[in-house]
C-alpha cells in the first residue's frame, strides 16, 4: 500500500528534477561558450536608449533598473486607466442586457457578440493603424471642449499645475479614513438599532468638501496650462504646453477597455440573474421599498457573484496590456524584454524578471480575491 | 363633439394620435438625416443647442402620443410593450434608432456602395470606400503565407484529408463507438502530424522542401490551434487529476505548474520560447521555430484547461467517487471510467471558452517571427505598391476570426444542450 504512494511521488520528483537539471546545466554550458556571467549587476549599468513616455524623470544616463520601472509604471497606468473604464462600460451593457426595452437589449448584446469574438491583437492594431491614423495633423484639429486638440499625434489636454499638492493629497487621504470609519460606524448602528445614514451622500460630502477647503484655508492652488500650437517648420506643427497622451496609449486603452468590457459585462448579467425573484419577493413582502431592496437585498448577492471572475478580468486586462509591445507603447514587455534584452543579451535574467513581475500582480490580486471571497462567503451550517 | 386634450393620448382618438405621433417620430428622422447626410438644417432657425436635440425631442414627441395602451392593434401595443413603455425608455429608443441610422449609413456606404471591386493593381480603386481589390490580390498570401504558389494544393489537400478523418467519427459503426475517444485523442493527431510532416513540409517522395518560415496566413493559424488544442487537453486534464492528487509532490508541483502559467501573460511565454529556450539546449541542437511556439501555447493554455476541468471535477458529488471505490475500481479505471467522463460534460463551456481564447491569442505568434493572418496584414501593409490599405486588411481578418469564433461558441452552446443531463 505505501509504496502505491510513494512510488508516483518519487517519479514525479524525479522527472521534475531531470529536466531542470538538464536545463541548468546546458543554460550553464551555453553561458561558459559565449563567456555571460549569470547575475543582475547589468541593472546598474548605464541604459542609454531613450523612452517616449513616462511618468517619473528618465533619459539614456539611467540605469537599467530605472528604465525597468518606467516600463512597470507604464504597464501600470494602462491597467488602471482599462480597468476603471472597462467596469464602467461592462456594468452599463451588462445592465442593459436585462433591459425591458427590446432596442436597448439587441444592442447591447450585439455589442458583446461582436466585440468578445475578435482578437485583441487585432483590435488594438485597428485602432492604432487604421483608425487613429485618419485623424487630422495638429494644424487642422479642431478645438474639443473649448481646450483639447485630438490629432495623429494623440490627445493634447489642459494639464494642472499645482501648488502645495502635498496638502491636498494629505487631506484627500484623510477624507477616505474618516469615510472608512464612518462607513463603518454606520453599519454598526445599522445592526444595532437599524438607523440608515445616507451613507452614499455623506461620503461624498466628506469626500468633496473636506480637499476642497485647502483651496480656501491650505494655500492649495490649481490653474492649468493649455496646448497651444506652434510651427517647428514650414510644415510641421505641434502643441506646447498641457498634457500629451501618446496614440499609443489611446489604442491600447480603447482596445483593452473594449474588449474586456464584453467579459465583465456578461459577468454583471450572469450576476443580477443569478439571484432568485424569491429573494426580491420577499424583500418587498417584508416592507422594503424598490430602493431599499435593489440596495440591502438584490447588489450584496449580486456582488458576491459578480466579482470573483470579474477580478479575473482584471487580471486578464493586465496580463492583455503586455499586447502594447506590438505598437510600440513602451510597457515592461517593450522596455525591458523588448530594447534592454536587445542591449544586454542577458535573455534568461530578463525573461525571468518580466515574469517574476506579471507572476507577483497576479498572484498578489489571487491572494486578495481569495481574501474576500472568504470574507463574503456564505456562512452556511 | 368632445374635446381632444392633444396632451393625453387615448384610445377614443387614437387614429388622429396614431397619425400624429407617426408625424411627428417621421419628422425626428427625417431632421437627423438632413443635418447629418445633406448638411441640411431644418431646424436652423433656432438656437443651436436647441437644434441639435430637436431630432430626439421629435421622436420623443411622436413616440408619446402613440403610448396608448390596450388599443387594440396588435403591432402597436407590441411595440408600446417593448420599447415605448415610458419617457425615458422612448428617449433611450429614439437615441439608439438614430445611433443605428448615424453608423449603419457610412459603413453600408464604405462596405459596399463606394467600393470597389473590380481590377487588379491600386489604381482601379477609384471611390470613397473600400477597396476590396486589395484583398482580392492578397488573398492567396492571406492565406497560405508564403507558401509557394505552384505548391498550395499540398495545404488545400491536407486540410481535406484530415476534415475527412475528422468527420468519420460521425460514420463509425455502433460496436466501435467505444473506440472514438482513443481515435480522436491519439491516432487522428499522429495521422494529422505526418501529413503535415510529409505533404506541408515535403522534402521526400519528390516533394519540395518548404521551411516553416515560409508558412503562414490564415492556414498557419488552423495548424497552430489545431495541434495546441489537440495537446493542451490531455495534458490539462493530467493537470487537473494533479491538482487534487492526494500525493502532496503531485500535487503541489502541479499547482505551482498551473499557477505560473496563468499568472504570466502569453507575449512573455513566447518570447520565452524565442530567445531563452535555446540556452536550455545542448549547443548545436535545433528546434523548429513552429515546434516551439506550438509548445508554448500547448502548455500555456493546458494550465487554463486544467482550472476549468478542475472545477467539473469539484461539482461532482462524493458519491460518484464513494460508489465507484466501493465496486472495487482503481484510481484510473475510477476516473476514466466514473468520473471524468462526468465532469467533462459539466465543463464543456468552459472548455470552449478556453479553446476560444487559443484561436484568439494564436496572432500573437508574431513576436517569434511567425506570420499568420493578422501577421501576414502588417506585411502587406507595408507594401510599397499598396500603401494606405490597413482599414481593409483589418476590416477583413476581423470578419474572419469573427466568423471562425462565433460558430465556435454557438457550436459549444448546442454541445451543452446535447449533453446536458438531468442529475
Amino acid at each position: 500500500m505505501k509504496t502505491k504512494k510513494i512510488l508516483p511521488q518519487l517519479l514525479t520528483l524525479l522527472f521534475i528534477v531531470l529536466i531542470f537539471g538538464f536545463f541548468t546545466m546546458n543554460a550553464q554550458e551555453n553561458m561558459d561558450t559565449r563567456g555571460i556571467e549569470f547575475g543582475f549587476s547589468f541593472l546598474k549599468q548605464e541604459a542609454s536608449f531613450d523612452i517616449q513616455f513616462s511618468l517619473i524623470d528618465y533619459d539614456g544616463s539611467m540605469s537599467y533598473a530605472r528604465a525597468y520601472l518606467v516600463g512597470l509604471l507604464n504597464t501600470l497606468l494602462v491597467s488602471f486607466i482599462g480597468i476603471i473604464l472597462c467596469t464602467i462600460l461592462g456594468a452599463l451593457v451588462g445592465i442593459a442586457r436585462l433591459s425591458p426595452n427590446y432596442l436597448i437589449r439587441k444592442t447591447a448584446t450585439f455589442y458583446i457578440e461582436f466585440f468578445r469574438n475578435i482578437p485583441l491583437l487585432l483590435q488594438i492594431f485597428f485602432w492604432y493603424f487604421a483608425a487613429l491614423r485618419a485623424l487630422p495633423m495638429p494644424e487642422d484639429a479642431p478645438l474639443l471642449l473649448g481646450s483639447s486638440f485630438l490629432t495623429i499625434k494623440g490627445l493634447y489636454t489642459p494639464a494642472p499645475v499645482w501648488n502645495n499638492l502635498d496638502i491636498f493629497m494629505i487631506t484627500l487621504i484623510i477624507a477616505l479614513i474618516l469615510i472608512f470609519f464612518f462607513n463603518k460606524y454606520a453599519k454598526k448602528k445599522q445592526e444595532e438599532d437599524g438607523t440608515q445614514y445616507p451613507k452614499f451622500f455623506i461620503s461624498l460630502a466628506i469626500f468633496v468638501l473636506l480637499p476642497a477647503t485647502t483651496f480656501l484655508i491650505g494655500g492649495v492652488d490649481l490653474s492649468f496650462s493649455f496646448p497651444v500650437l506652434k510651427q517647428l517648420a514650414l510644415t510641421a506643427f505641434t502643441f506646447e504646453g498641457g498634457m500629451g497622451i501618446p496614440p499609443e496609449l489611446i489604442a491600447l486603452t480603447l482596445a483593452l477597455t473594449l474588449y474586456t468590457a464584453t467579459f465583465i459585462a456578461e459577468n454583471v448579467r450572469a450576476g443580477i440573474q443569478g439571484i432568485g425573484k424569491g429573494q426580491k419577493e420577499a424583500a418587498a413582502s417584508i416592507g422594503l421599498t424598490p430602493s431599499q431592496v435593489l440596495k440591502l437585498v438584490i447588489m450584496p448577492q449580486a456582488l458576491r457573484i459578480i466579482i470573483p471572475p470579474t477580478t479575473n478580468q482584471y487580471l486578464n486586462l493586465t496580463k492583455n496590456s503586455s499586447l502594447a509591445a506590438a505598437i510600440a507603447y513602451p510597457d515592461l514587455v517593450l522596455v525591458f524584454a523588448g530594447t534592454a534584452m536587445m542591449q544586454t543579451g542577458r535573455a534568461i535574467e530578463i525573461v525571468a524578471i518580466t515574469m517574476a513581475t506579471y507572476l507577483t500582480i497576479s498572484l498578489a490580486i489571487s491572494a486578495l480575491m481569495n481574501w474576500y471571497n472568504k470574507r463574503i462567503a456564505i456562512q452556511e451550517k | 363633439m368632445n374635446k381632444i386634450n392633444l396632451l393625453k393620448p387615448n384610445k377614443e382618438n387614437l387614429n388622429l394620435f396614431l397619425l400624429t405621433g407617426t408625424l411627428f417620430f417621421a419628422l425626428g428622422i427625417l431632421d437627423f438625416y438632413l443635418n447629418n447626410f445633406l448638411g441640411k438644417n431644418i431646424t436652423s432657425f433656432l438656437p443651436g443647442f436647441i437644434s441639435f436635440f430637436t431630432p430626439l425631442i421629435f421622436g420623443m414627441m411622436g413616440l408619446y402620443f402613440i403610448r396608448i395602451e390596450f388599443s387594440g392593434i396588435k403591432l402597436l401595443d407590441k411595440l408600446n410593450k417593448n420599447i415605448n413603455t415610458s419617457n425615458f425608455n422612448a428617449a433611450l429608443s429614439v437615441s439608439i434608432i438614430i445611433l443605428i441610422i448615424f453608423s449603419v449609413v457610412p459603413i453600408l456606404n464604405w462596405f459596399i456602395l463606394d467600393a470597389n471591386f473590380v481590377g487588379e493593381t491600386k489604381e482601379a480603386c477609384t471611390g470613397d470606400g473600400a477597396c476590396w481589390v486589395y484583398i482580392k490580390v492578397w488573398l492567396n498570401r492571406f492565406i497560405y503565407g508564403m507558401y509557394p504558389n505552384a505548391e498550395q494544393w499540398r495545404v488545400n489537400a491536407t486540410f481535406i484529408i484530415v476534415l475527412a478523418f475528422g468527420g468519420l467519427g460521425y460514420f463509425i459503426p455502433l460496436q466501435f463507438k467505444k473506440y472514438l475517444t482513443l481515435y480522436y485523442a491519439i491516432l487522428l493527431p499522429i495521422i494529422s502530424f505526418l501529413l503535415i510532416y510529409y505533404l506541408i513540409s515535403g522534402g521526400e517522395f519528390g516533394l519540395e522542401w518548404v521551411e516553416t518560415g515560409a508558412w503562414g496566413g490564415l492556414s498557419l493559424t488552423f495548424i497552430v490551434s489545431f495541434f495546441s488544442l489537440i495537446f493542451c487537453f490531455p495534458i490539462g486534464m493530467l493537470l487537473a487529476l494533479g491538482r487534487r492528487s492526494d500525493l502532496p509532490i503531485v500535487r503541489y508541483s502541479s499547482l505551482s505548474f498551473i499557477e505560473f502559467w496563468r499568472g504570466v501573460p502569453l507575449i512573455t511565454v513566447l518570447f520565452m520560447s524565442a530567445v531563452m529556450f535555446p540556452m536550455f539546449l545542448p549547443d548545436g541542437t535545433y528546434v523548429d521555430k513552429l515546434i516551439r511556439v506550438i509548445v508554448a501555447i500547448t502548455l500555456f493554455e493546458a494550465a487554463y484547461t486544467a482550472e476549468v476541468i478542475r472545477g467539473g471535477l469539484q461539482a461532482l458529488p462524493r458519491g460518484q467517487y464513494d460508489a465507484a471505490k466501493s465496486l472495487g475500481m482503481g484510481y484510473w479505471r475510477l476516473h476514466l471510467l466514473v468520473i471524468l467522463p462526468q465532469a467533462l460534460k459539466l465543463v464543456i463551456p468552459g472548455i470552449a471558452n478556453t479553446f476560444l481564447a487559443l484561436v484568439k491569442d494564436t496572432p500573437l505568434i508574431f513576436v517569434v517571427g511567425l506570420l499568420e493572418l493578422v501577421g501576414m496584414l502588417n506585411l502587406a501593409k507595408t507594401n510599397p505598391k499598396w500603401l494606405g490599405f490597413s482599414m481593409e486588411g483589418y476590416v477583413f481578418a476581423g470578419i474572419i476570426f469573427w466568423i471562425i469564433c462565433y460558430s465556435m461558441s454557438r457550436y459549444s452552446q448546442n454541445l451543452e444542450l446535447k449533453y446536458k443531463t438531468d442529475r
